[in-house]
């Protein structure tokens, strides 16, 4: 399945939904939309990975990216992954201890260190 | 004894296709289904990372994928890359992983390493025996 792409505001926090196949060819376009997001002004961005089915290394390597930015701009990065094969890809690469994993959307932004919790 | 061999264009578009061949011969060969995830996200990775090194190097050489059942189900990914690019299983440890003094390349290329040998238990990287260029060999075992 091809990548989707979608984004919605809850309270300050923006939400990607992302879906489909996150790989080293669909992955410059995460990169982009991501970028897009941060220079456009969002500050605590949440990535649901829920209806993702497959992600690789690239797609990792665009999300440290992400959260590497945010961090240097005082913001906050998220993720919400709940199926376990991409939570063993997390554990596998030590990522887990990387990003903030969250099984809901709602408890990654009640979670959020930087005190903009709904 | 079944054979499968593809060769593509060192594109990013045609490591898609890499994996759904590689996931339906392990199938037809047997391998257990709750490996199928582990056997595609491997294929993936090892032609995602051979593609890299033909971009990299500018080599417009096809990366060529050979899959086969005997005794057990064996894919070997190889690329025409320069030795010295190709081996190097760097693990990298979780506070090196978010430095800002990594690179996403650099990341990228740890991390695809970091899952190969994750999900791989009999896995070899080695040179090819004719000409410039390395293999991943990856081998999975088969019901029988």
């Amino acid at each position: 399945m091809e990548l989707s792409l979608a984004t919605r505001a809850v309270g300050e926090h923006t939400v990607l939904e992302v879906g489909g196949e996150v790989d080293v060819y669909t992955a410059p376009r995460l990169r982009e939309r991501l970028l897009e997001l941060i220079d456009g002004g969002a500050r605590r961005v949440v990535v649901d990975l829920g209806r993702v089915d497959f992600l690789d290394s690239t797609g990792l390597g665009v999300l440290v990216g992400a959260l590497k930015r945010l961090r240097s701009a005082g913001g906050s990065f998220a993720l919400v992954c709940d199926k376990e094969p991409l939570l063993k890809i997390f554990r596998i690469t030590a990522l887990d201890q990387v990003f903030p994993l969250h099984p809901t959307v709602d408890a990654a932004i009640s979670a959020d260190p930087t005190g903009a919790g709904a | 004894m079944a054979t499968v061999k593809l060769s593509f264009s060192p594109a990013p578009v045609h490591v898609r296709t890499a994996r759904l061949v590689g996931v339906a011969v392990a199938r037809r060969a047997g391998v257990r289904e709750d490996l199928l995830d582990e056997v595609r996200l491997a294929i993936g990775e090892a032609c995602t990372r051979a593609v890299a090194l033909h971009r990299q190097y500018g080599l417009p050489d096809p990366v060529y994928v050979e899959m086969s059942d005997s005794g057990a189900y064996t894919v070997r990914v190889v690329d025409r890359a320069p030795i010295e690019a190709g081996i190097g299983l760097a693990a990298l440890a979780p506070d090196e992983l978010a430095q800002e003094s990594l690179s996403e390349d650099a990341l990228t290329t740890g991390v695809g390493f970091a899952l190969l040998a994750g999900f791989v238990e009999d896995l070899q990287v080695r040179p090819v025996e004719e000409g410039v260029g390395t293999e991943v060999r990856m081998v999975w075992p088969v019901r029988r």
